[in-house]
């Protein structure tokens, strides 16, 4: 398992390096640099200025200094509009956010998805399946950005139950429409997977056997059939986290959660790389150790997988 | 009284092309210790007469008639009472070893979960005499190796781990599906000989399903015969081999290839298995029947009983002969 | 000796056409077994009012789509609803403009990014994955380690900044999108080229000499087409979700021009101002065409991908 996890961090490590000297190239590649604003500066400021930022240094410089003060320090640089805050202070300010209605929304989703799948599967052709075929089917190609008017339509502005943006300081009230607007449709899809896989290991001859053994239900279909149906619904997680941290970029600007992705499209607006950039390295360094753990949870339930 | 009375049994699976009539009026019973062959060609009902006598048929499938044990009619058992009769009274061991055990558990929690549920034994108690049963069906190195998956065994090991497992709440009746049709020709003449020491040891009454005439002689005591979902015949071992009292089992005994007659050519019986879903209204072999006669098409032949024999034909016994 | 290459390459023309009418036959059970799925049936007639929609509904109404109705604009609350009588059927968007107009542009702009954008990683993933499951071994497996590593980066950040820097445009827009979408694609691919290359017509072609690349675009290719139709419509949506996605943040199109995903966020804008219109019309039509695409995606995959249901 050791060397199985090492061989996977083996592959991490230069995937999230990658992504560094990508998101630097761009930047370098920009036509103008980033203090190319409304009002051009004098030359001696500007020099003054991009020596300050440190971008007089030749570019393989600034990019080991780069990924040497992220790595030492978590040092993602200066931000290039606001002078006086880091790329870190922006990051330490809003991805606590984030990860509050983010974390909710994916056991949410997980949680709620794989029990209308089990429950679907078990009760095969009754209404219940019909019920979870038909919310799966509606919701799963429901996006968030849709989702989230319809949301403070109904519960914000006709029935006035939930308040339909704002956080204030992480009040239950508060993370509700955030969560279920994020959630619904991931919620929607491992519900399908789970119910499809489910349906195919009951009938699997193993699950007979069981059967044969005089084992009650409940334990043959959470002993025996749960981690095989889970297979499928796992792999499914790795990329749903991607689509889950690209949707809260939304979930921020429309609830204006002052999560992290309300940071990173302002800094859109204001062409503040440095903040940009900062925070599409956190979200991919995020997104790959989440496809590690997914890697190594399938590793371990999985024993035909030799590691 | 016998062990397992099975009355009138009839299966039938409702699917996309309508109903489909498994198994029709199918009687047999088996004593304490006895050991009965049901044979037939795949799709013949043998496996779904089982099934049903065990509660498995999938979920399209539904079971009339009677199948008493000790009595009792498993059919209209509730779930609980049915969980209580298997694998305590009742064991079965399937087809393909390969997906009969569970690739996600190892074996000691797939053998130990039998008998922590029936017998309430601890869990480090279940695992012990689980191995002793593994050792007993002769798997090498039990104590370690009941530690392992099931892909880290042979087909001929999982076979015996199967029966190792069916044998733990040591059950009056061992229902075995084709247990050898899967493995090789050496693996599974181990396995018979191990189901000869079972029913020594243990005296366990046995329903061997097999296709496999081979496999049935001088290990059954009777061999009942199915044919489109239909009772043809049934008898004791050796008479039915000596002197078979329906056209199939004629036909069937002829396709056993001998190695003491010099043959060109492997005898087979002409023609197509019925189709389960259109079955003739008269006798169900009768399509492939040589000795067949006109009532034979329209009239479906009663059981008939001589001696400790039965049949279901309209042809006499010297015609068969 | 020249007599037997002459055969050899016959016999492969004779396979090569014999595969072709057997190809066509199961084209048309594949075509029967799509109009026997109700649903997708449907959904493909409904797409098809969609498109119809998208590229004549402008010539239905009088109004231009950039002309601004300040006679209303005031009071768009009250006066700016639906109407048949002033001639702007769904009513005006935010700054007073034609909503109809508006709407059959979206559709149109949302739909042809969606087709665009697969039609990219139709061509570009399926040589991909074509390449590297024909030739295996370290080349395949160094290909599929590159589409490993980027389907791990969150492209949406990564479309943003591409935006961002170079200046939002509908090129851009068509440069990230087809940055990322080819990916699945290359593994869709490659997976089916693993299957078809150890078939027997295959390796006619190569015992007689034919050149990999030969080989890969006249008899890998054509016969990938199945797997490629079904996951190009299904890509078309999600594509089109994510313009929208881009849109609705205002970062994706820019005036004049507009999306489903830009009008949505108008609308979503409004929606405590009492002009409920604005955003049911673009929403309306963003779902009907999400789920006519995904319907009948789901159909051509159970008619053509027979292993999948």
């Amino acid at each position: 398992m050791f060397a199985f996890t090492m061989r996977r961090l083996a592959v991490a490590i230069p995937t999230i390096l990658l992504l560094i000297v990508i998101s630097f190239i761009l930047m370098f590649a920009a036509p103008g640099g980033p203090f190319n604003a409304e009002r051009p500066l004098p030359p001696a400021v500007l020099a003054n200025i991009e020596a300050k930022y440190g971008l007089d240094q030749p570019y393989w410089k600034q990019i080991t200094d780069y990924i040497y003060n992220i790595v030492v320090h978590f040092d993602f640089g200066p931000s290039f509009k606001y002078r006086d805050r880091s790329v870190s202070d922006i990051i330490a300010q809003g991805f606590p956010v984030t990860l509050k209605y983010g974390f909710w929304a994916f056991v949410v989703a997980v949680i709620s998805g794989v029990s209308l799948g089990i429950a679907a599967a078990v009760k095969h052709n009754s209404w219940l399946d019909y019920l979870a075929v038909g919310i799966s089917i509606g919701a799963q190609s429901l996006p968030n950005f849709v989702m989230a008017p319809l949301l403070v339509i109904v519960f914000t502005l006709w029935l006035g139950w939930l308040p339909g943006g704002g956080w204030n300081g992480g009040q239950w009230q508060y993370v509700v429409l955030p969560v279920i607007a994020l959630s619904t449709s991931y919620m929607a899809s491992i519900a399908r997977i789970t119910r499809s896989s489910m349906l195919e290991v009951l009938n699997a001859g193993y699950i007979r056997t069981a059967r044969a053994k005089g084992l009650p239900t409940s334990r043959i279909i959470f002993r025996h059939a749960l981690k095989p149906a889970l297979l499928p619904v796992l792999s499914y997680i790795g990329p749903a986290f991607v689509l889950m941290i690209t949707g809260s970029v939304l979930v921020d600007v429309y609830f204006s959660t002052g999560g992290i992705g309300y940071y990173f499209v302002n800094a859109a607006f204001n062409r503040d790389y440095s903040v940009m950039m900062g925070i599409t390295i956190l979200m991919g360094v995020l997104t790959i150790l989440f496809n590690l753990i997914v890697d190594l949870l399938y590793a371990w339930i999985d024993p035909k997988i030799r590691y | 009284m016998a062990l397992l009375d099975v009355n009138g049994l009839s299966v039938t699976f409702k699917t996309g092309d309508g109903f489909v009539n498994a198994v029709n009026g199918v009687s047999f019973s088996v004593e304490e210790g006895e050991t009965l062959a049901i044979v037939g060609e795949s799709g013949s009902g043998k496996s779904q007469t089982a099934f049903a006598a065990m509660g498995l048929l999938a979920r399209n499938g539904t079971a009339k008639g009677e199948a008493l044990f000790d009595g009792q009619n498993l059919l209209t058992m509730k779930q609980k009472e049915l969980n209580r009769i298997r694998s305590q009274e009742i064991a079965m061991i399937f087809q393909d070893p390969m997906t009969s055990l569970n690739p996600y558990m190892r074996i000691s929690d797939q053998m130990a979960e039998v008998l922590t549920l029936h017998k309430g034994m601890s869990k480090s108690a279940a695992v012990a005499e689980a191995a002793q049963m593994l050792d007993a069906v002769r798997i090498p190195d039990a104590k370690a190796r009941i530690n392992m998956f099931p892909h880290e065994f042979s087909g001929g090991m999982r076979q015996r781990i199967m029966i190792a497992m069916a044998l733990l709440c040591r059950p009056r009746l061992l229902i075995a599906d084709e247990p050898t049709t899967a493995l090789d020709v050496t693996v599974q003449a181990q396995i018979m000989d191990l189901f000869g020491d079972i029913r020594k040891e243990f005296g366990t009454g046995i329903i061997l399903i097999t296709h496999d005439l081979g496999v049935v002689a001088g290990f059954c005591d009777r061999t009942m015969v199915m044919y489109g979902g239909q009772v043809m015949e049934e008898a004791p071992t050796d008479q039915l081999f000596a002197k078979p009292a329906h056209p199939y089992t004629k036909g069937l005994l002829q396709a056993v290839p001998r190695f003491d007659v010099d043959e060109d050519e492997l005898r087979t019986i002409a023609g197509e298995p019925p189709d389960m879903s259109r079955l003739p209204a008269g006798c169900p072999f009768c399509p492939r029947c040589s000795i067949a006669k006109d009532r034979c098409q329209n009239q479906r032949p009663e059981i008939d009983v001589f001696g400790d024999r039965r049949r279901a034909c309209h042809a006499t016994l010297d015609e068969v002969a | 000796m020249l007599a037997t290459g002459c055969n050899t390459a016959d016999d492969i023309l004779n396979a090569a056409h014999r595969s072709e009418v057997k190809g066509r036959s199961l084209w048309r059970d594949a075509m029967g077994r799509f109009a026997r799925n109700r649903a997708a049936v449907i959904s493909l007639f409904v797409l098809g009012l969609i498109l119809i929609f998208a590229f004549f509904g402008q010539f239905l109404s009088s109004h231009d789509p950039a002309f601004v109705d300040f006679m209303l604009r005031g009071n768009i609350k009250e006066l700016g609803g639906p109407s048949i009588e002033n001639g702007h059927y769904f009513g005006l968007e935010k700054e007073g403009r034609d909503l109809y107009q508006r709407t059959v542009q979206g559709i149109r702009v949302s739909i042809m990014i969606g087709v665009i954008g697969s039609l990219v990683s139709v061509v570009v993933g399926t040589l991909y994955g074509a390449i590297a499951g024909y030739f295996g071994g370290r080349v395949d497996s160094i290909m599929m380690r590159i589409v490993d590593i980027l389907m791990a980066i969150p492209f949406m950040f990564v479309i943003i900044l591409l935006l961002v820097i170079f200046g939002r445009s509908v090129f851009m827009l068509f440069v990230g999108i087809g940055l990322i979408s080819w990916l699945n694609m290359a593994r869709i691919a490659r997976g089916q080229t693993l299957t078809i290359k150890n078939k027997e017509f295959v390796e006619a072609a190569i015992a007689s000499g034919v050149k990999p690349f030969t080989i890969i675009v006249r008899h890998i290719v054509p016969n990938l087409a199945g797997v490629v139709i079904v996951y190009a419509t299904l890509l078309i949506p999600e594509l089109i979700i994510i313009e929208s996605f881009i849109s609705f943040l205002g970062l994706g199109i820019q005036e004049p021009m507009t999306s489903l995903g830009a009008l949505i966020n108008d609308g979503a804008s409004q929606l405590n101002r009492g002009t409920p219109w604005m955003i049911a019309f673009p929403l309306f039509f963003f779902l009907a065409t999400l789920y006519a695409f995904f319907f009948v995606g789901d159909g051509l995959r159970d008619a053509l991908d027979p292993k999948d249901r």
